[in-house]
């Protein structure tokens, strides 16, 4: 186990695989944090926009497609995420372990 | 086998009498009374067959690993169910459907912040905790640290954050079964505490588990029928509907436009801090990450949990917006003395009930007044078990008798279990009629203030040491409560000072407390140069190793 501690650890692949899947969880967390406060902030400060209507004759204002956009947005960047983590991602700390293991 | 047909037996005679008792209460006429007997009826369906699923996760459920995992065969999408039960409450949908009802478009802004500390956990804490954690989330965070006071640290957090959201689950069971069955207070509390405790009892995590997924199921399922049956009014249309609830609504256009829900930015940030990173702190969520076999499945739970939970609110927009457009137009039926001004019969938050009659009749009626209250039920044992969890595994084994065997452990998580029933009946009857409005909030801010920090600096933060890590969740749970006692919802509206004497002018201290704990941590993790923190730094590959790879990570149920 210290064996293959040492190995992973010192393997520069590792470092590189750690930096870049931690890099990409931020963004994404980043991403989702834009989306609900930019929203929150526009309720906050311009409530007008959203009362807006979607088009002429219209009963629903701009903020419910906003809303519930927002909500389906979180969902597919959740699973995107979940995705590439789950093929990609873990291919790559497959391929790690059994190198270090060999 | 006939303990469990005994206690069966016991229930349904507890509910029988409940109902006959309150004949003749709000729900008065002989119509409504059959209506009652509905819902009476599904729920001891529901309960009877929840305990017998019981029995079976009883067989199963032998050692402490049982109990806090459920042996680890869970699935992704299985767990990803679970946690969609134990997050959407009784409260998120009588609640969200009655602002809905109440304001319209405010209740999607407020819908959309519970979603928000989803992505949060998929994408910064899913995984690790998997890798690093074996049964409750002190095992990740005290992995390199001196065990017992994090451990100390991490029960008394989740301790008190059970007891402020079982507080309020409890409370909302008894007001809930006064409108939904025409039962009293206190069977409400006896009922729950009586069920819960023998799902968790035993049953453990397999028992609460499957309650969970059948309660989601039902929830779900419940909500699609109503939601559709409200497009399928409007030709599918949403636009046909709205058009429709303005021309009824009272407050006419403004609610399909932003209202009060957000009053200064500070607060709208604060308590969104509190959602997104609370979810990440509640000790009953973080524990179902343990049930399932490895990083991938863990994954795919917070992803299917995400879609379920998104997918609910956006039901209950709708639920909301067709409760304005069938009842409004039916006073006599849903409204108290069929006036529109003395508002809904059993309150503004029986909009979706009063719905479910409308476009189901009393059959479905039933059906939805049992789901709610089953809602609760689960919501119960999932906190029972994180807080029993707490004792057993962070305070008992790993503090107070290392080394003891799994038998021991066992006994001491099923004894807790039992003591936390009760406590949770007691402080139900004790919070009767006090206002409770402010505790799962208060929840959340202690679960962002207090776990989450000092979970989040353990496993990405290198220099971070035991020292740091609990002055440091210390600090952040004690602002928490300090800050929250100070603002309007306690200090005024719970305390009874006068109005505008609360100091403390925010809606939620989240940003305050959560701020303080990260500070405290990072500052006194730098100035600590004990041999200690040393070794704990030099700890850190070999935790990062196991966090990020799973390399050596533990078997879901340790069998």
């Amino acid at each position: 186990m210290q064996d293959t501690l040492d190995r992973v650890t010192a393997n520069p692949k590792f470092l590189e695989f750690v930096a870049l899947r931690n890099n990409y969880s931020i963004l994404m967390t980043i991403v989702s944090a834009a989306a609900y406060y930019g929203f929150i902030l526009l309720v906050a400060f311009n409530k007008e926009w959203l009362a807006t209507k979607i088009g002429v004759g219209y009963t629903m204002s701009i903020g419910v497609p906003i809303g519930v956009g927002v909500i389906v947005f979180t969902i597919i960047l959740t699973w995107i995420y979940v995705r590439r983590a789950n093929t990609e991602f873990d291919a790559t700390n497959e391929a790690l372990i059994k190198e270090a293991q060999k | 086998m006939t303990k469990f047909t005994k206690i069966l037996a016991g229930l349904l005679a507890l509910a029988v009498a409940g109902g006959a008792i309150a004949a003749g209460a709000d729900l008065g006429n002989t119509q409504k009374q059959a209506t009652n007997w509905t819902a009476i009826v599904m729920f001891a369906i529901f309960v009877g067959g929840t305990l017998y699923i019981t029995k079976w996760a009883a067989s199963k459920t032998k050692s402490a690993a049982d109990f806090y995992t459920g042996g680890g065969g869970i699935t992704g999408f299985q767990n990803g169910l679970a946690i969609a039960g134990d997050y959407m409450s009784a409260a998120s949908f009588l609640g969200i459907s009655g602002l809905v009802f109440a304001n319209g478009f405010d209740g999607l802004i407020f819908s959309i912040g519970w979603l928000v500390g989803w992505p949060v956990i998929t994408f910064l804490m899913a995984e690790r905790l998997r890798n690093l954690g074996k049964f409750t989330f002190a095992d990740v965070a005290s992995y390199r640290f001196a065990q017992t006071p994090v451990r100390v640290f991490a029960a008394s957090a989740s301790l008190v954050i059970v007891a402020f959201y079982m507080i309020a689950q409890m409370v909302g069971a008894g007001q809930l079964i006064k409108v939904l069955f025409g039962m009293e207070y206190l069977y409400a509390e006896i009922l729950v505490g009586s069920v819960m405790m023998m799902y968790v009892l035993f049953g453990g995590m397999t028992a609460t588990t499957w309650v969970q997924i059948i309660k989601a199921c039902m929830l779900l399922g419940g909500a699609t029928f109503m939601a559709v049956s409200v497009l399928l009014q409007f030709g599918f249309s949403p636009e046909a509907l709205f058009t429709k609830a303005v021309e009824v609504h009272s407050k006419k256009d403004a609610i399909m436009s932003p209202g009060a829900l957000i009053k200064d930015p500070i607060s709208a940030i604060s308590v969104g801090m509190a959602l997104m990173f609370g979810t990440a702190g509640l000790p009953h969520i973080l524990m179902r990450f343990f049930t399932v076999p490895n990083a991938k499945e863990a994954r795919k739970s917070v992803a299917w949990a995400t879609t379920w939970i998104g997918y609910f609110y956006i039901l209950t927009f709708i639920i909301g917006f067709g409760a304005i457009t069938n009842l409004v137009q039916n006073p006599a039926d849903f409204y108290v003395g069929g006036e529109l001004a003395k508002g809904l019969k059993g309150g503004g938050n029986m909009a979706a009930v009063h719905l479910s009659k409308a476009v189901g009749g009393d059959l479905f009626l039933g059906f939805i007044s049992a789901v709610a209250f089953a809602t609760i039920l689960a919501v119960v044992a999932g906190l029972t078990l994180s807080g029993a969890s707490a004792v057993s595994h962070d305070l008992y084994a790993s503090v107070f008798n290392k080394g003891c065997t799994s038998e021991q452990e066992l006994r001491v998580s099923k004894i807790t279990t039992v003591c936390l029933g009760v406590l949770a009946v007691v402080l139900g009857i004790a919070f009767e009629k006090e206002n409770v409005a402010y505790m799962v909030m208060l929840a959340f801010v202690i679960a962002c203030s207090s776990n989450f920090p000092v979970l989040f600096m353990s496993v990405l933060w290198r220099n971070c040491t035991t020292r740091g890590a609990v002055v440091g969740g210390f600090v952040g749970l004690a602002s928490a409560v300090i800050l929250t006692v100070g603002s309007a919802s306690v200090w005024e509206a719970v305390m009874g000072n006068p109005k505008g004497s609360a100091w403390f002018p925010y809606n939620s201290a989240a940003i305050f407390s959560m701020t303080a704990a990260f500070v405290t941590i990072w500052l006194v993790s730098i100035l600590d140069n004990s041999e200690q923190a040393k070794k704990e730094r030099a700890l850190y590959p070999s935790q990062q190793l196991r966090s990020e790879t799973g390399l050596g990570a533990s078997g879901a149920s340790g069998h």
